[in-house]
């Protein structure tokens, strides 16, 4: 199995603090990881090392065996690695649609050609079909800031996959969405890793959620892995129960 | 979308045959003022790119207009160009140090950037003052000569103002195409979400020195027409004070308005000229007009309009969502592949 991203030994220190300190763990393709543990234990630090909003301090992180460690966010996204935020993430002044071509423009052809090439970046197509996979056709020319926030959520997942990324990392996408959403969401989210091969890791605390839809999990307590395995493997493990889960 | 830029193109389609005969039978006073009104529309859709679109606040756009015109002045009077090529290489000039003027952009974002930007402005206005060899210093630069194309005075006040004219409908086009163009949506991702937008492979650096440079392209290109209409620089005109008024322009009309700076240039160019029987009551009007406008719509006088559109948008997509109800909640999965048949 092809392995798509690498971390190894990655560490983020700031000043005394040791959010991430040294850890390594590797996502294969068509997979989708589970990353959890309490709040504050370096789980979205870490995001940020492997999408380069920050710099590790220590350590490497590879794209397909390529080090991308250090890399600037636009280019990462260029090369296919593609992210939901914690909050939500919306352009509230462009409409549905205009979000969705947003997200796929800057991999189109060069800036000039993109200046003097069609407006829609030839993405309508692309953005309505991403629309209806979402159920929000009826709020394709709304703008995005009127939506709801479950609606939002969904777009904000839209957005990342528009592109057709290699990589999707995403950072509590079910965080703050009713069940009825939720359910949208696992379902479409499953659909899209068998449809288009995508690989995801996903932070989240919703255990059903997590357990339903990764294969495999990573635990992280304090900076370090704590545990990994199966979902039902990590959820019987006693240490995993004591840091994180509770009896 | 689509409608949206066709209305755009509707307006302009309307306005330029009135714009071109309407003031013929002004006199040369009445001409000098539409022409003022043209020239900073055009110096205030540059502004309302960098700030209204992009987000980026700068107060230097009086200190391009000033760049512009110093330029033009310069290569007309003492070096003896043609008017057109001036002008091609003043807005050539006021782009390239809008590139330098965005580096701290990179580094800075609003008020901190827009200290920044007036320093560059202050600067520009003391070089325009002390650099009297090249300047003129505070006695100008006299007798700019009005434009001759192809044999063709272009001098008399009827017809610089078509001049000029012709000149804005080019230079709006430009923008039109510009905003609705792929970077248009690039700028706007940078005002709302610079964060968001990097993670969607936007090149923000890319895009904030692009909004700069342009923007302050526009308004060296208003300097460029602003010399050959008053024919006498000074430093004056190109204080502080002027980017101060440009930007309360851009905003009263509306940032992020397509015709939002032909509204507000309106307001702060024309009606002063309106309202000169009022004597000093000017300012106090216009104070109060900017103030009432500003706590009834933040978003300037064309985003009164905007608003009513998305309300009314608003309510038929509601209307639209109430009659689909029923068949959503029946609906099949969707996936990827069948979306074609979807009704």
């Amino acid at each position: 199995m092809t392995r798509v991203l690498e971390v190894n030994s990655v560490k983020k220190h700031f000043g005394g603090v040791k959010a991430v300190d040294g850890v390594s763990f590797h996502v294969d393709e068509g997979e989708i990881l589970g990353l959890i543990g309490p709040n504050g234990c370096g789980k979205s630090t870490l995001f940020n090392c492997i999408l380069g909003q920050l710099t590790p301090t220590e350590g490497t992180v590879t794209l397909d065996g390529k080090p991308i460690t250090g890399l600037y966010p636009a280019q990462l996204n260029r090369l296919g690695v593609s992210r939901t935020f914690q909050l939500l993430q919306v352009f509230p002044n462009l409409s549905v649609r205009e979000n969705l071509i947003l997200a796929g423009q800057e991999h189109k052809g060069t800036m000039l050609q993109r200046l003097f090439g069609p407006r829609d970046a030839g993405l309508t197509v692309d953005a309505d079909r991403m629309i209806a996979f979402f159920k929000l056709e009826h709020l394709a020319d709304q703008k995005a800031g009127g939506l709801s926030y479950g609606q939002q959520k969904l777009l904000d997942a839209a957005m990342a996959f528009m592109a057709g990324p290699r990589l999707v990392l995403l950072d509590e996408p079910a965080g703050g969405v009713n069940l009825t959403m939720l359910e949208n969401l696992k379902e479409r989210l499953q659909a899209i890793n068998r449809e288009l091969g995508a690989t995801f890791v996903v932070i989240e605390h919703n255990m059903d959620f997590v357990m339903s839809l990764c294969s495999r999990v990573v635990v992280m307590a304090e900076g370090k892995v704590l545990a990994e395995g199966t979902p039902a493997a990590v959820r019987a493990n006693p240490a995993v129960i004591e840091a994180y889960l509770g009896h | 979308m689509s409608r949206k830029l066709n209305t755009d193109l509707l307006i302009i389609l309307i306005a330029v045959p009135i714009l071109w005969f309407a003031p013929s039978g002004l006199k040369s006073y009445g001409l000098y003022v539409v022409s003022l009104w043209l020239v900073m529309s055009i110096a205030a859709m540059g502004l309302n790119l960098t700030l209204g679109y992009a987000g980026l606040t700068s107060l230097a756009q009086g200190a391009f207009l000033g760049i512009g015109a110093y330029a033009t002045a310069i290569l007309t009077v003492k070096a003896g160009w043609p008017l057109p090529a001036a002008f091609l290489v003043s807005t050539g000039l006021s782009f390239l140090v809008g590139v330098v003027l965005g580096f701290p952009a990179l580094r800075v974002k609003h008020h901190y950037l827009a200290f920044v930007t007036l320093a560059f402005s202050v600067v520009v206005f003391l070089v325009a003052r002390n650099e009297q060899w090249l300047t003129g210093g505070v006695y100008g630069l006299a007798n700019i000569p009005r434009p001759v194309l192809f044999g063709t005075d272009l001098g008399g006040g009827l017809a610089f103002y078509r001049t000029v004219l012709v000149v804005t409908l080019a230079l709006t086009l430009v923008m039109w195409w510009l905003l609705h163009s792929p970077w248009g949506r690039a700028f706007q991702a940078l005002r709302e979400n610079p964060l968001r937008a990097a993670s969607l492979g936007v090149d923000i650096r890319a895009y904030t020195l692009l909004a700069f440079a342009i923007g302050s392209a526009f308004g060296g290109a208003a300097g460029s027409l602003y010399a050959p209409l008053v024919e006498f620089i000074d430093p004056a005109p190109f204080a502080l004070s002027a980017s101060f008024v440009l930007l309360l322009t851009v905003v009263a009309g509306g940032a992020g308005s397509f015709f939002g700076p032909f509204v507000g240039a309106f307001f702060s160019y024309m009606l002063p000229e309106l309202l000169r029987a009022t004597g000093g009551w000017y300012l106090i009007i216009y104070a109060a007009v900017v103030l009432v406008l500003v706590m009834v719509s933040p978003t300037g006088l064309l985003g009164l309009i905007d608003r009513w559109r998305d309300h009314q948008s608003q309510r038929r997509a509601a209307a639209i969502r109430a009659a689909a109800r029923p068949t959503l909640a029946s609906a099949d999965k969707p996936t990827l592949e069948n979306q074609g048949a979807a009704p």
